[in-house]
């Protein structure tokens, strides 16, 4: 230790502690005036502030993001919401005025203290709310009787409020109660207990946008909890607008085309992947979420067999059938198994191993090339083709045009499909690859499911050229103000693993799909429009080879699912269109035309240059 | 090695100060919780706070039997487990309230950052008793113990516990004003601090970091939360005026408009139910726990001794002036209790090792070497 002088060393010690001990002194006459100045000074004012405990926290609900579609027009607003609340504190004796508004609002008292019982031990000045969303009457009827109430109060929500109920409403999603569960995992900072938070599509995946923060205010109230004075307030802070990519006139014509049926239909813009439609029907309310579904309402779409909740869109895995094709012609022309010239004789059946293999042409489509092959839809030829080309590497080809994955849409629960190879198949069923399973493969049939957004997604690849998108359904986020806060750019995530020579041939044939003489879809030629498409029928009923049925009488569970997948004009595409029509039977006949109309409504007619607007279809 | 001499010096005083406060402590807690509990008997908050004074009864007990010195021979090793636990806090730490601040034994939860505290102290009074002259510390002196408390603030600040870190700077700031630094070092510091603080808040900031930064130290800026925590503070203990309530008859208190208020806003209670002339005694207590700390730094043979002695008053020193001045609004709102009232094992357990010390270091006193 350093040597001090033991005098020296005393008188250092002495010296620093008594400069400590001045501090220390210092600093408590320092608090203890400041208590002098609270308890006596203010003391009375504050005394008269703790009788009334009349300082409070009065919070101001944000409004949430507004949804717009590519056109700027107003797809899902806030409505104000006039909820009746309580303070316990103020409204003594709490069982008379209770009993009063019941009277006066016509609702039960029961319900109505049913309400404060589930409050529970919450702080007697905290508001509890005897009902939301009370009718514009009942409002009249409390602000009349507004000092007969004391401690009930009006407070304004905003609500959430879907303009067109049923569009969209997959896509768009809908509202819930948050719950204890996630309140505590910290994922929601600013949201309270009673707040609502998108559960399901965009309104979900947009979230953290759309919210907002809460504002308050610190008010003063008198004795019957009236705000007597405002003395500080923060203000909200409105959600951040969406612009979507949605066009909701084409999403209407799609979901009229949709009534009555079960299926799912998508549209894209091939340049950028931008959804311009996505529709699944049924459909169901979003207005029916606001403020808790009713347990009947929610049965009831449980109950519905056409599963209204489900976004069939993107979780509906059908098996591609005939619109496979493309793709079995893509690998085949790649691999070099066959060339534009490669001709195969169909006959109406093709022979394989011991078995036949049928063609839906009974009579068979003769001799024909690829491009045939594809606008007749020949089965044959593609058994053929698929049994050159072999399970993976179609499997192969298949992943590379974006199949058997997610496409990596915005929204949640989208489902992959499913590209079966020989491996695949070892390891699920614990059996060999069956060289007849590779025909079924090739036609789009067996073990292979896709999504409609899927087909979409490849279609708009095929008409662009060749590029995948993620398909995009926000453009833009916007503040309150109309301030970009946020761009999504369009994003590319691959590409159909083909050359141009291979495309042009499948385009060909795709256009012959319709606007070729044999084409399976030649019934929704539009006059002045040239488009190229793909039908299909998936069978969802396993036929046995060659045996007749007579679909007509057919129970309707067993019906086949009809697809229909194009773009339009064939030349320059603007638009990618996937439609699946659940038990629609023929892709031609049910599928095709709610195709047809959609090209017709978004490309119209062929108009004059200097009109604007499109004419209106009748 | 216990012999009588150590039983006749034996600080009987100093005990019955910590025993008066931590009985006024218990009578202002049982008060806090009582309000709207339903429950049979004693609050489990109250019982629970009975028993870490009780096992801080003990552990004082168990600190006296060390001679004091042996912790200046000992002083890196504490160190070093006390960061080795911090550190831990990272691979093992309980998360509460956004900040992982707790390890988990099992039948408790210790906080590291409390144990650090007393850990710093001895590593400092150990440092600077060979350091320590007449003409005050230079540069080249300061150079250690700046890394010695830089390593766990920054730990403890990374929790984030901003408060714990910012009162682990203090108390080291004091001890080491204590022991006496030159006068053109204290003046070229303040200088580059002058510099840099503005350098840092124009460039170095980004906005919402400044915006959280003039919300601690002006909590007005935040009407809704810690602006609203503190109006209700304010309120209450303004209402109590001279004579205070009563006991049990705070409205503030019972309408749990208080924030906090059995741990750090435990002061308002107080203050609501016994006015001026309860805090008045309150502080007049704290300030005798002071002056008797200072006391027996000054009294201490060993410059080890007089140091550390000083650096516990100190750390006790900062929470009460903390505490107190963020209750009543003239301080940033911190999470800091106060000393021996405000309930929290953490807190009692580490204000306890350090009053253990403090009589450990009066009781040797006479021993130089």
């Amino acid at each position: 230790m350093y040597e001090l002088n033991k005098n020296a060393d005393r008188d250092w010690i002495k010296q620093r502690i008594m400069t400590a001990t001045l501090c220390f002194l210092v600093v408590f006459i320092l608090l203890f005036l400041r208590l002098v100045y609270l308890q006596l000074i203010k003391g009375e004012e504050f005394r008269r502030l703790s009788e009334t405990n009349c300082v409070r926290l009065k919070s101001i609900k944000q409004s949430r993001g507004l949804i717009y579609d590519r056109n700027k027009k107003l797809l899902v607003d806030n409505r104000p919401a006039f909820d009746l609340v309580i303070v316990l504190e103020d409204a003594g004796p709490v069982p008379d005025t209770v009993s009063l508004l019941s009277s006066l609002i016509h609702e039960p008292y029961a319900d109505l203290m049913d309400n404060i019982q589930k409050a529970g031990n919450t702080a007697s000045y905290k508001p509890v709310t005897l009902k939301k969303d009370i009718s514009r009457d009942q409002l009249a009827v409390v602000e009349a009787h507004k000092f007969d109430l004391p401690g009930i109060h009006i407070e304004i929500e905003p609500t959430r409020y879907y303009i067109y109920p049923k569009i969209a409403s997959h896509l768009l999603g809908y509202l819930g109660q948050v719950n204890k569960k996630e309140l505590e995992s910290g994922q929601y900072p600013h949201v309270k207990s009673g707040d609502n938070i998108g559960r399901y599509g965009v309104e979900k995946s947009f979230e953290p946008f759309l919210q907002g923060r809460r504002g308050g205010r610190q008010v003063e109230v008198d004795v019957n909890g009236r705000v007597v004075k405002v003395l500080k307030t923060v203000a909200p802070v409105s959600g951040n607008d969406l612009y979507l990519t949605l066009d909701l006139s084409l999403q209407q014509v799609a979901e009229d085309m949709l009534t009555d049926k079960e299926g799912a239909v998508v549209a894209i813009d091939p340049s950028n992947g931008d959804v311009l439609v996505m529709a699944s029907s049924p459909a169901f309310d979003q207005n029916d979420f606001i403020g808790g579904i009713s347990t009947e309402k929610w049965r009831r779409l449980m109950d519905n067999p056409g599963h209204p909740m489900t976004n069939k869109a993107i979780q509906g895995e059908y098996p591609p059938a005939s619109t496979y094709k493309t793709l079995t012609a893509i690998a085949a022309l790649e691999e070099k198994a066959i060339d534009r010239h490669t001709t195969t004789f169909c006959p109406g059946y093709y022979v394989f191993g011991k078995r036949r293999y049928h063609c839906w042409s009974r009579y068979g489509h003769g001799k024909l090339s690829v491009e045939a092959a594809i606008a007749q839809s020949c089965d044959v030829f593609f058994y053929q083709a698929g049994e050159k080309v072999g399970v993976d590497a179609l499997a192969q080809y298949a992943r590379g045009c974006g199949l058997g994955r997610p496409t990596g849409i915005a929204l949640a629960h989208e489902r992959a499909g499913l590209i079966p190879t020989a491996s695949w198949k070892r390891r699920r069923f614990q059996e060999a690859w069956q060289a007849g399973e590779t025909l079924s493969i090739s036609i789009g049939q067996g073990f292979n499911l896709t999504t409609p957004l899927q087909m979409a997604v490849f279609t708009a690849a095929i008409a662009n050229g060749g590029t995948l998108y993620r398909p995009r359904i926000v453009k833009n986020i916007a503040d309150s103000n109309g301030n970009v806060v946020k761009k999504i750019e369009p994003e590319i995530t691959g590409g159909i693993p083909a050359g141009k020579e291979t495309l042009d041939i499948v385009k060909k044939g795709l256009f012959d799909v319709v606007q070729g003489d044999r084409g399976t879809a030649r019934g929704i030629r539009i006059k002045g429009i040239e488009i190229a498409g793909k039908t299909g029928t998936a069978q969802v009923f396993s036929r046995k080879t060659g045996e007749k049925f007579d679909n007509e009488n057919l129970e309707k569970k067993f019906q086949d699912h009809a697809w229909f997948v194009c773009y339009a004009p064939a030349q320059n595409p603007v638009i990618a269109i996937s439609v699946i029509i659940e038990h629609g039977e023929h892709g031609s006949s049910a599928a095709a035309p709610v195709a047809g109309a959609m090209v017709k409504k978004y490309l119209g007619l062929p108009k004059p240059k200097t009109k604007k607007k499109a004419p209106k279809e009748g | 090695m216990f012999d009588r001499r150590l039983i006749e010096h034996f600080d009987w005083g100093f005990l019955a100060v910590i025993l008066l406060i931590g009985s006024c402590g218990l009578v202002i807690l049982y008060s806090a919780v009582s309000a709207g509990w339903q429950g049979s008997g004693l609050h489990y908050l109250f019982e629970k706070q009975m028993i870490w004074m009780g096992a801080g009864m003990v552990v004082i007990l168990g600190i006296l039997v060390i001679d004091f010195r042996e912790l200046d021979k000992l002083n890196l090793v504490i160190y070093a487990v006390c960061v080795g636990l911090l550190v831990s806090i990272y691979f093992f730490g309980q998360s509460g309230g956004g900040s992982r601040r707790w390890l988990s034994l099992g039948f408790a939860n210790i906080q590291p950052s409390e144990l650090m505290k007393i850990s710093l102290i001895i590593s400092l009074a150990s440092l600077y008793a060979t350091t320590v002259s007449p003409e005050g510390l230079n540069f080249k002196n300061l150079l250690k113990p700046a890394v010695l408390c830089a390593i766990p603030v920054a730990l403890i600040v990374n929790q984030p516990d901003l408060g714990t870190g910012l009162l682990l700077l203090l108390i080291a700031g004091s001890i080491t004003l204590f022991v006496k630094v030159e006068k053109k070092v204290v003046l070229t510091l303040g200088a580059i601090l002058v510099c840099i603080v503005p350098l840092v808040w124009f460039t170095g900031l980004k906005e919402y970091q400044k915006e959280r930064i003039l919300t601690f130290l002006d909590p007005g800026r935040d009407p809704l939360g810690t602006g609203y925590h503190i109006i209700q503070s304010k309120i209450a203990i303004g209402s109590g005026m001279i004579t205070g309530k009563g006991f049990l008859q705070g409205t503030q208190n019972a309408l749990s408009f208080l924030p906090e208020q059995h741990t750090d806003f435990i002061l308002s209670v107080l203050a609501e139910e016994w006015g001026l002339a309860g805090c008045t005694v309150l502080l007049v207590l704290y300030f005798l726990l002071l002056l008797w700390g200072l006391n027996i730094a000054y009294n201490c043979r060993n410059m080890f001794g007089s140091i550390l002695a000083f650096g516990i008053t100190s750390m006790v020193f900062w929470q009460i002036f903390i505490n107190i001045g963020m209750v009543m609004g003239l301080m940033p709102v911190v999470g800091v209790p106060l000393p021996l009232v405000s309930y929290g094992g953490s807190s009692v357990i580490t204000n306890m090792v350090g009053f253990g010390i403090l009589l450990n270091i009066s009781m040797r006193k006479f021993s130089t070497a």
